[in-house]
């Protein structure tokens, strides 16, 4: 019976590019910058690397096919590199691939980076693209606010909601993570706004206005990771481990069968009790110190503290309404802005909360750094749509905790 | 000729696309360029929605005909219009695969005249022995802005199956004559009609020749003019309807509504939704007489029988009960490719259709039809080689399952503003399917303000994307209200 990953693989040192409309710089530049920050992090040359993991979600205006993108901008040591696409979970599917390489003893150093260049495509958004031939005869593509949109509409039929008091705390998770992304350096939207600006924006997709929906950006992130045995011996002290690191992958159950109501992610239960096992925690509403979760859209984040077992199931908007979230709560989400603020370079995100997480669990946060020091801290990184669509779900925390 | 007197009308169909766009309308944008058209500016007229063609509004006048009817005992089906979207593509077989007919049926468009349609109807009833066959004719009709045509078309469908035994309408007699009468013309490959001058049209072709056309008519079938009940004439000829009863000696109360105040000329498909029309309004032992007007003329005798009144005969009434009325004449010309928007970039999405997937699909994608486990009884869309909730996931275990039919419960929806459609915002959602199955699909003839989790749909066959780079439409179903809302469309 396989035990997990807890604790076997540390991370050596990450890094994460200035998120945002970067009009001034190619994926490359993108990558070097991230990479540099995690190198210097590492304490290591790129000639250590013994296998790297690349993320790069859409193809269309961007990269292009294979690892050879980043073996090519970081000048790899002629290694194996492996570019993986799993939706937006991208980023957490990279450091899995890295992670496991280390665990699994075939390489002493791995490198995960993810990396997209949206602001090359000519329009706001998600590029639109085709979702398989079988699917493109019979589906609906939409929009991603629009497919996500969907979740509100089921989860107030679900608990009998009034749609202004859902629509208030959608828009209350807008307003923190503005208010967290303003001070956070590397974010794309540094702005706070209050809560009337939310409620009063253009509808994009009924019932998520402009506020309710992340944009896109440019940027990467990207983690370096070994053995706790071989961090140490490379000089470092405090180290962050990986504690668990689940990927589910819906299989058509949602979208064909009847069982699924349309107001949760079903992936997403799965993947956070699969965490919390591998991870040993019981009690993640009291355990778990920080999230980053997947806030493509506000709805979005409502309904996966519900999902991730934190809030009761249909409960999720009095939790968010009473501040249990915001920076001060009790369970910060999005300290650093999340999706929302901090941006959306989707191959890059996932390894981007990881980042976070990161920051927060070793005090190097800055101005946003949580007061009660963390000791563990979760990232939820989901790929697709509510109908179909990959969760991972990643703890990491400090060795011991 | 003599007809057999057991041929006849075993059921019929009509379909009316849900929107009716005022006359006022169109003539208040025109009528600095054309204010002679004042005129015509009187009540509305039946306009598809952009994602509905002849093939598609055919398809749903089948289904309104059809009704319980079960769909393996038709031999043929014939789609009549002169606004087919293929040229080379048989339009009918696309019908047979919405239909889920037998792949043992023939199938044939009929085309080139705007009495198409009641010339299919004819050859059906000559080879009633060998149905029941069913006779469609649809036409979405294309006019250029500031023309007459504009104002005094529509679009509809009509379907009639044709056949022997418990007919709901005998045929008592048929005649057709065929002159090279050119009122108007359209080139292959071209848009647009040209017209000639209305009062030849109306002094040499409708008075005279279809006058002609009447009387050989009444004396070849050796009835009395005064015996007619129902005189279906076709829209254009509306205009002049009393002097060609009059002359033909059948009475002025015989003829019937030509619906040109609220749904419009329908081209090949209006005699035959006119004689939809009649029959909702006959009695049994009525004879109704439907004539069909294009180079010449189609007549045809019917005689309704006891068995009508077992027929659902709300077909036309309750398509035009169903009209919302439009105001929006810019949305209009731009659903007709006659007002190019900025659609955006999001527009630009390459909607290439792999004929090899279509063709492995079709009973899927055309047919809506999914599978059922023959294990579990798990009902899902499309079917898979593996079902879905299989805990053994055993292979190959799926039955054809359709769901076309079904009615179904919105379980999500949103009203999406970003995502390109060419009517937004683009509604769109989980249905569940009663006796299982879902779907994630797109919501059409609805405001997206009158959409809630649990409200009932019905599954209608649409146009999903047109790939304008090689010319070719795809389709799909959608679901529509099953109540629709009425009063003004958005």
């Amino acid at each position: 019976m396989a035990k997990g990953i807890k604790d076997k693989v540390a991370i050596l040192g990450m890094g994460c590019a200035r998120f945002g409309e970067r009009w001034d710089v190619d994926a490359e530049q993108l990558m070097i910058e991230a990479f540099g920050e995690a190198q210097r992090d590492a304490g290591i040359g790129t000639q250590q690397i013994d296998a790297a993991w690349l993320s790069v979600a859409f193809d269309a205006v961007n990269v292009g096919p294979s690892g050879i993108p980043l073996a090519t901008a970081l000048r790899l040591p002629n290694i194996g590199v492996t570019k993986v696409e799993n939706y937006c979970a991208s980023g957490t599917e990279a450091l899995r691939g890295a992670v496991y390489a280390v665990a699994a003893g075939a390489a002493d150093i791995a490198l995960a980076l993810g990396v997209e260049k949206l602001k090359d495509t000519g329009y706001g958004g998600l590029p639109v693209r085709t979702r398989g031939t079988g699917f493109d005869m019979i589906g609906v593509t939409g929009s991603a606010p629009g497919n996500f949109a969907q979740l509100a509409a089921a989860y107030r039929a679900e608990h009998a909601l009034a749609p202004a008091d859902l629509k208030r705390a959608m828009a209350h998770v807008s307003v923190k993570s503005h208010a967290n992304g303003a001070k956070n350096p590397k974010a794309h939207l540094r702005k706070a706004v209050d809560i009337d600006t939310v409620l009063k924006a253009p509808m994009i997709a009924d019932p998520l206005g402009l506020y309710d929906c992340c944009g896109v950006s440019d940027g990467a992130a990207c983690a370096i990771v070994t053995t706790p045995e071989l961090a140490r011996a490379l000089g470092k002290r405090d180290l962050v481990t990986i504690k668990a690191l689940q990927v589910v992958t819906s299989n058509g159950w949602e979208l064909q069968s009847s069982g699924w109501n349309g107001s949760y992610l079903h992936t997403t239960r799965i993947a956070a009790s699969r965490a919390y096992e591998e991870a040993g925690v019981r009690r993640p509403r009291e355990q778990i110190d920080l999230l980053e979760v997947h806030d493509c859209f506000s709805i979005t984040e409502l309904v996966t503290m519900e999902d991730l077992h934190i809030s009761e199931r249909g409960r999720a908007w009095v939790d968010v309404l009473d501040g249990f979230f915001d920076a001060e709560g009790t369970l910060p989400c999005q300290i650093d802005g999340g999706l929302k603020c901090f941006g959306h370079p989707i191959g890059a995100s996932g390894l981007r909360m990881i980042y976070e997480n990161y920051l927060q669990l070793l005090g190097r946060a800055g101005p946003r750094q949580r007061s009660k020091a963390p000791r563990l801290a979760l990232s939820h990184n989901l790929g697709g749509m509510p109908s179909q669509n990959v969760s991972a779900v990643a703890i990491v925390g400090l060795q011991g905790a | 000729m003599s007809v057999d007197p057991a041929i006849g009308i075993l059921a019929y169909g009509a379909y009316l696309p849900r929107l009716r766009l005022q006359r006022a309308s169109i003539y208040a944008c025109n009528s600095w360029f054309a204010p002679g058209l004042k005129g015509l500016a009187r009540g509305e007229r039946a306009i598809a929605n952009w994602d509905e063609d002849s093939v598609t509004m055919a398809v749903e006048a089948a289904r309104n005909c059809l009704g319980g009817l079960d769909r393996s005992q038709v031999r043929s089906l014939t789609l009549a219009s002169t606004t087919l979207p293929f040229a080379d593509r048989l339009n009918a077989g696309i019908v047979k695969e919405a239909l889920n007919l037998a792949d043992a049926v023939a199938a044939s468009d009929a085309t080139g005249s705007q009495r198409a349609g009641t010339s299919a109807l004819l050859q059906c009833l000559g080879a009633a022995a060998s149905g029941p066959h069913l006779c469609l004719a649809a036409d979405l009709r294309k006019a250029l802005p500031a023309s007459e045509a504009e104002l005094q078309q529509g679009d509809a469908a009509a379907a009639l199956l044709v056949g022997t035994g418990a007919v709901i309408a005998r045929v008592h007699g048929i005649h057709s004559m065929t002159v090279d009468f050119v009122d108007h013309y359209r080139a292959m490959g071209e848009r647009f009609d040209y017209w000639w001058e209305n009062r030849w049209i109306r002094d040499e072709g409708h008075i005279r020749l279809l006058g002609e056309g009447l009387r050989a008519a009444l004396q070849k079938w050796a009835v009395a003019a005064q015996s007619i009940d129902a005189l279906v004439l076709p829209a254009a000829v509306s205009a002049v309807g009393a002097q060609l009863a009059r002359h033909a000696g059948i009475r002025a109360e015989a003829l019937t509504d030509p619906l040109s105040a609220t749904v419009g000329d329908s081209g090949a498909a209006h005699p035959l939704l006119l004689l939809a029309a009649a029959l909702d309004q006959a009695q049994p032992g009525q004879k109704l007489l439907v004539a069909g007007f294009g180079q010449g003329c189609d007549l045809l005798l019917l005689e309704t029988t006891e068995a009508l009144l077992r027929h659902s005969r709300t077909q036309v009434t309750a398509a035009l009960a169903r009209g919302c009325a439009d105001t929006n004449y810019l949305r209009f010309l731009a659903h007709r490719g006659l007002l190019r928007l900025d659609k955006g970039m999001r527009a630009e999405q390459d909607q290439k259709q792999p004929g090899t997937t279509l063709y492995r699909h079709r009973k899927a994608v055309l047919g809506l039809i999914g599978g059922r486990c023959t294990h579990t009884g798990v009902v899902q869309f499309p079917r898979s080689d593996i079902g879905v909730d299989d805990p053994e996931r055993r292979v190959g275990t799926q039955e054809d399952y359709p769901l076309a039919e079904r009615r179904a419960r919105i379980v999500s929806y949103t009203a999406d503003n970003l995502t390109y459609s060419p009517a937004p915002p683009s509604c769109y959602g989980m249905i569940d399917f009663e006796g299982g199955g879902r779907l994630l699909t797109e919501f059409v003839d609805i405001e997206a303000d009158k959409l809630a989790v649990g409200r009932e749909m019905r599954m209608v066959f649409r146009i999903k994307a047109v790939d304008t780079l090689r010319d070719f439409t795809k389709y799909f179903w959608k679901a529509a209200p099953l109540n629709p809302p009425t009063g003004a469309g958005s």
